[in-house]
């Protein structure tokens, strides 16, 4: 890569980093870079410290990295935190009213809210338009797009505040750009068609309104709110009704209900949310109702630590809920993936009358990573799988079937539709009768021989005769990519294979996309290897080593080149 | 009105004499009379005896899992707002394990109907207290007596302006018909508490013991059921007398209302059309 700058707004929770981050990153994007930026905050709306690491390229950008050339501090925390991080060219611009401390011989770029804003109206705009200026300025990037986007920002809020955000930015600019070439972006153009910064949540929204979305229903609950705010910021537009849930079990039950009634419906939240969902799982199991439901994982046990990241849930939702019902469990990779994925998952749900699961995390969920136009489908195609038209006399809701799939009928468009959580006659109407117990528990699992047959889902990358591959699963695939591409710029053949398509597990197409490779190493967000045992269970097949992250923070390709080392 | 045969469901399970027939009969009756057609029709259950209800009537069914009726049958609702929807539940079902979702839908007042089952005890677990067994009242578990007093869900339903309640006596048939005909037909989320006995479990509140209690509360001279602090004494009033009939009414908006999508008609008959493009337009 020409240009691989790494960038961190750090300051403490209602400072305005995210608002600086917001703005930067879409002028990036605008004028041709790949911008990738995560989020890192705290369980906390003011103080704590908070940072968003945006890395900026001329080549597309799979993952975070560690390092940091130019660190944004609100406050002197931000020093302390991250000095240690800084790279030798580094440059650190500071909010000179908060910061008195700094390293010495570094590098650095005083803001003073009355030098930025001479009539002092607003300290905090200041400083956070500002830093913008600054940072564009030693970027060597033109002002003007910034100028633009502050206007689209805060035209709302009167052309007072647009004139104090300009005047700001153009004075941070001329600070920043008086601060030399070092980290001058060169040679960027502006792409034929604009590209896109969305994150892993976003996509997840999107895919779910492309696919006709019409009813969400959840309980806010960190990290999996940022999908229930993307839906519903869009709701008005789109005709969607977004329901705020008295509990998660209120939620997924009213989700249920839309769905048996014929709208695509879905619900979401994080572990312990999600827990209590569980029993009204296997409702949706033993009533056949369609639901996707989106699970985005944070550290447990327990309230474990709610605003980072982990992949500790997965066993939880390949086998939660009582007696054996199926079920699907999906896993997105990158927000293109997830929209795809959660697009596909309607129609699973759909085609097959179960629950499908989405598995994000965190570090998915915050992410935003630049895309081109073309990573995403053109059209997705709605399959409702629904009967309609004249029903036969005595329209059974459950009727057994080879494939297991019984015709599905809406109520209120024809014949009764009777659906029910006891075990059922074919028409739907609680039974005690034990043979048909055994043929509708039969008829319920067969659906999992097709499902299994249509999934796969998995991404490889490098030679396909590496003697050392690394797999992972959902969220790790940026992190675990970006480490292969190293290991093979750096001449050791290594191979990428990545599942998304989690259960029921494609088998055939995991055993074939992993060879026999002479070492092969799992690389999983969470303390005992979940996907790992899954592998060994479906296949038989064991990784020669784990390399495990559980410590809350993001999986970097630093982190798991460190731990191939540490192996070697 | 409609024949009464075109609701018949399959067989019921209940013990004979069970105070859940009288209702059966009311509810289908009142279903005639207002021609309310099978397959117009949603009836939504929990667990419990009151969850076998649904089996019972022909019509659209979902038969949920325990205490969770409300929030299945506001989904309904709002994803087919043409549908007439009933959730039935106990007092186990609906005052215990699915509080919550009542005191949710007091304030959301989805255009719905809550048939309560109160027999004042647990039937299907065989005999334990229920929110609603009277203070004292001896059970297997509770061998000293219930030691708390009993949940004035009507109380509350008042409290938090519920927009319809009502309480009927599975002993009064022409009376509830009355009664479900008033709280099907009524526009937002309307609770009927039925005073159901357990022939089985409860040989305390037996319909001898209703019997000599339940009054009309529509026979008391000028009684308002929209006085708001009238209701209230009379939703409190448990014990040498019972009142049974409309006692609070509140109009106020639904919740299907207050959607703007809804008002272009059932969300389930409204056309998506959302260009990917369209939806991308956002991110650039």
């Amino acid at each position: 890569m020409a240009i691989d700058l790494n960038m961190v707004i750090a300051g403490a929770a209602g400072q305005g980093v995210h608002t600086i981050t917001g703005l930067l990153a879409r002028i990036l994007v605008r004028q041709g870079c790949q911008v990738l930026y995560v989020q890192d905050y705290q369980s906390r709306i003011r103080g704590g410290h908070l940072f968003n690491r945006i890395r900026v390229s001329d080549q597309p950008l799979v993952s975070s990295r560690e390092g940091i050339d130019l660190l944004v501090a609100l406050n002197q925390e931000s020093i302390s935190r991250h000095r240690d991080e800084l790279s030798r060219q580094g440059v650190i611009i500071y909010d000179a009213s908060e910061v008195s401390d700094l390293p010495a011989g570094v590098n650095a770029l005083a803001l003073k809210a009355g030098d930025l804003l001479p009539d002092r109206q607003a300290a905090e705009v200041a400083i956070n338009a500002g830093a913008c200026g600054a940072l564009l300025g030693l970027l060597k990037v033109p002002l003007e797009p910034l100028m633009q986007l502050l206007l689209e920002a805060f035209a709302a809020k009167g052309t007072e505040v647009v004139g104090w955000n300009h005047k700001a930015a153009a004075a941070g600019y001329r600070q920043g750009a008086a601060g030399g070439n070092r980290h001058a972006l060169a040679g960027i153009v502006e792409p034929p068609r604009p590209r896109l910064l969305m994150s892993g949540h976003e996509g997840v929204a999107l895919g779910a309104l492309a696919a006709g979305l019409q009813f969400l229903c959840a309980y806010p609950m960190t990290p999996w709110s940022s999908v229930l705010n993307a839906v519903g910021s869009r709701a008005e537009r789109w005709g969607v009704v977004v329901e705020q849930a008295e509990d998660e079990i209120a939620a997924i039950n009213m989700a249920l209900g839309a769905s048996y009634a014929g709208v695509r419906a879905m619900t979401g939240s994080s572990g312990g949310g999600f827990a209590l969902m569980v029993e009204a799982l296997g409702l949706a199991g033993c009533s056949e109702t369609p639901l996707v439901i989106v699970e985005s994982q944070r550290p447990g046990p327990s309230t474990g630590l709610p605003t980072r990241t982990e992949q500790g849930d997965l066993s939880f939702l390949l086998y939660c809920g009582q007696g054996d019902f199926p079920r699907a469990v999906l896993a997105p990779g990158t927000p293109a993936q997830g929209f795809a994925l959660t697009a596909r998952a309607f129609n699973l749900a759909d085609r097959y009358q179960l629950p499908v699961i989405i598995i994000t995390d965190q570090y998915f969920g915050d992410t935003n990573v630049t895309h081109e136009p073309g990573d995403f489908p053109q059209e997705v195609e709605i399959e409702r799988a629904l009967s309609t038209g004249p029903a036969a006399d005595g329209y059974e809701r459950y009727a057994l079937t080879a494939d297991g799939i019984s015709p599905r009928r809406l109520p209120g468009f024809g014949p009764v539709v009777v659906a029910d959580s006891d075990e059922h006659t074919p028409d739907g109407h609680l039974t005690e009768d034990l043979e048909v117990r055994v043929k509708m528990q039969d008829k319920r699992q067969r659906k999992l021989t097709a499902l299994a047959q249509e999934l796969g889902g998995i991404t490889t990358a490098g030679p396909a005769d590496a003697p050392l591959t690394l797999a992972c699963w959902g969220s790790s695939l940026g992190p675990v990519a970006e480490a292969v591409a190293r290991l093979n710029a750096g001449k050791t053949p290594a191979r990428l294979v990545h599942f998304s398509e989690l259960w029921p597990f494609p088998a055939g197409a995991v055993t074939a996309a992993l060879g026999s490779p002479k070492k092969l190493v799992m690389v999983e967000m969470n303390a005992t290897g979940q996907f790992n045992r899954l592998l060994r269970q479906e296949t038989g097949i064991n990784a020669d080593h784990l390399v495990l992250k559980y410590d809350g923070a993001p999986l970097t390709p630093e982190y798991i080149l460190r731990a191939l080392a540490g192996q070697a | 009105m409609l024949p009464l045969d075109i609701y018949q469901g399959i067989e019921p399970a209940w013990c004979p004499g069970c105070g859940n027939f009288a209702m059966l009969k009311a509810f289908k009756q009142a279903l005639a009379e207002l021609e309310i057609r099978p397959e117009e029709l949603a009836l939504i259950s929990g667990i419990g005896q009151s969850g076998k209800f649904p089996h019972y009537v022909k019509c659209n069914t979902f038969n949920g899992i325990h205490g969770r009726t409300l929030p299945v049958a506001t989904g309904i609702r709002l994803a087919n707002q043409k549908l007439t929807v009933v959730a039935t539940a106990g007092d186990g079902d609906c005052y215990g394990e699915g509080g919550n979702h009542l005191l949710a839908a007091w304030r959301r007042n989805p255009d719905l109907t809550l048939v309560v089952h109160n027999n004042q005890i647990y039937a299907l677990t065989k005999g334990q207290a229920s929110p609603t067994t009277d203070l004292g009242h001896k059970t297997l578990l509770q061998p000293r007596g219930v030691p708390y007093p009993p949940l004035h869900a009507l109380a509350l339903a008042v409290a938090q302006e519920c927009s319809w309640v009502g309480r009927g006596f599975a002993g009064r048939g022409e009376h509830l018909t009355g009664l479900y005909k008033q709280a099907l037909s009524h526009k937002g989320f309307a609770l009927l508490e039925v005073l159901q006995p357990c022939v089985s479990f409860n040989k305390v509140n037996t319909f001898s013991w209703y019997e000599k209690r339940v009054y009309h509360v529509e026979e008391e001279p000028d009684y308002d059921p929209e006085n708001e602090l009238w209701a209230y004494q009379k939703a409190k009033e448990w014990g040498d007398r019972i009142p049974i009939g409309v006692i609070y009414r509140h109009p106020r908006p639904t919740l299907e209302e207050l959607y703007p999508v809804l008002q272009a008609g059932p969300l389930v008959r409204q056309q998506v059309e959302r260009p990917v493009a369209a939806l991308l337009a956002d991110f650039i």
